[in-house]
């Protein structure tokens, strides 16, 4: 793959930044990071961005990971582009809410770079 | 476990063991330094900055973070790779972050908790001198730690089991 574009969707821009530093230490060059502030703003970004990958939090002001979630897939903004939530809600209720709301994978902070890796990566091979 | 049991087992979700699991989880996996829990009489300057993520659901109350300048100015540098000389945006969002993780490692040590407990966008407070008061708290667990040459202070707070 040539050049790989992630969107990231965090409120904490320190979170955004540890998770962009993660995808870099997994392997993923060149790497474009569009970045979200939020649900809204994400959806904003994947109007105006084509994406290989997004990665979301869930708990996000104004609108969170899950109904994030539910809008790009209702609306189509980011047909056959996996998504993984990357949150401190780790409940198997969690999961089963992002799985059924359309996540392809989950990763419970705290998180080490090789548990992003060992996510991301098959969903970007597939 | 059921909310009713949560409530009779209250010797279990107050586990100080749970709280010091998470430490130096969030702090092992997150900073890569390992921490280590001190006597919080005299182990710590007074506090510059807090944070605070809030418990609802079936428990109610706060995870609450506290650190002086310069360990906050660590935990930063450690958490983005950055280096910082002063309390900024960053800075706070990273101490946000840190106490948003205690928060979700803490309660996920209680499967009922994890499931039915959910957490607040954390609150970030800068300056010192006060205290913080609950009514009539069901727990209250207080832990220092020390890493490096630095500190911090996590407490949790339940105020209502319901």
């Amino acid at each position: 793959m040539s050049e790989i574009r992630v969107l990231i969707v965090d409120d904490s821009s320190v979170m955004r930044k540890i998770v962009e530093r993660a995808l870099r230490q997994a392997g993923l060059d060149p790497l474009v990071v569009v970045e979200a502030g939020s649900g809204v703003e994400g959806l904003d970004a994947l109007r105006a961005n084509a994406v290989h990958l997004i990665l979301s939090d869930i708990n996000m002001p104004s609108m969170d990971g899950l109904e994030f979630l539910r809008q790009l897939r209702a609306q189509n903004l980011a047909d056959g582009v996996p998504v993984v939530m990357i949150t401190t809600e780790s409940s198997e209720e969690h999961v089963r809410q992002a799985i059924h709301a359309g996540a392809q994978g989950y990763i419970r902070k705290p998180f080490t770079a090789e548990q992003v890796k060992e996510r991301v990566l098959p969903l970007l091979a597939a | 476990m059921t909310t009713q049991s949560l409530r009779e087992n209250l010797q279990t979700v107050a586990d100080p063991m749970h709280l010091q699991s998470s430490a130096e989880e969030v702090f092992g996996t997150m900073l890569g330094v390992r921490c280590e829990m001190v006597p919080c009489a005299g182990s710590m300057v007074a506090e510059t900055i807090t944070s605070v993520v809030g418990f609802g659901g079936i428990l109610t109350g706060a995870c609450v973070f506290r650190c002086n300048e310069a360990a906050a100015l660590v935990i930063a540098a450690r958490l983005t790779g950055m280096s910082f000389t002063e309390l900024d945006d960053t800075v706070k969002d990273a101490i946000g972050e840190i106490c948003n993780m205690l928060a979700g490692a803490w309660k996920g040590k209680v499967p009922d908790l994890s499931a039915n407990c959910g957490l607040s966008i954390p609150a970030v407070i800068t300056g010192s001198n006060y205290n913080i008061h609950v009514q009539a708290p069901q727990f209250r667990l207080d832990q220092c730690y020390r890493f490096e040459t630095t500190g911090f202070e996590v407490t949790i707070i339940c105020d209502g089991l319901q």
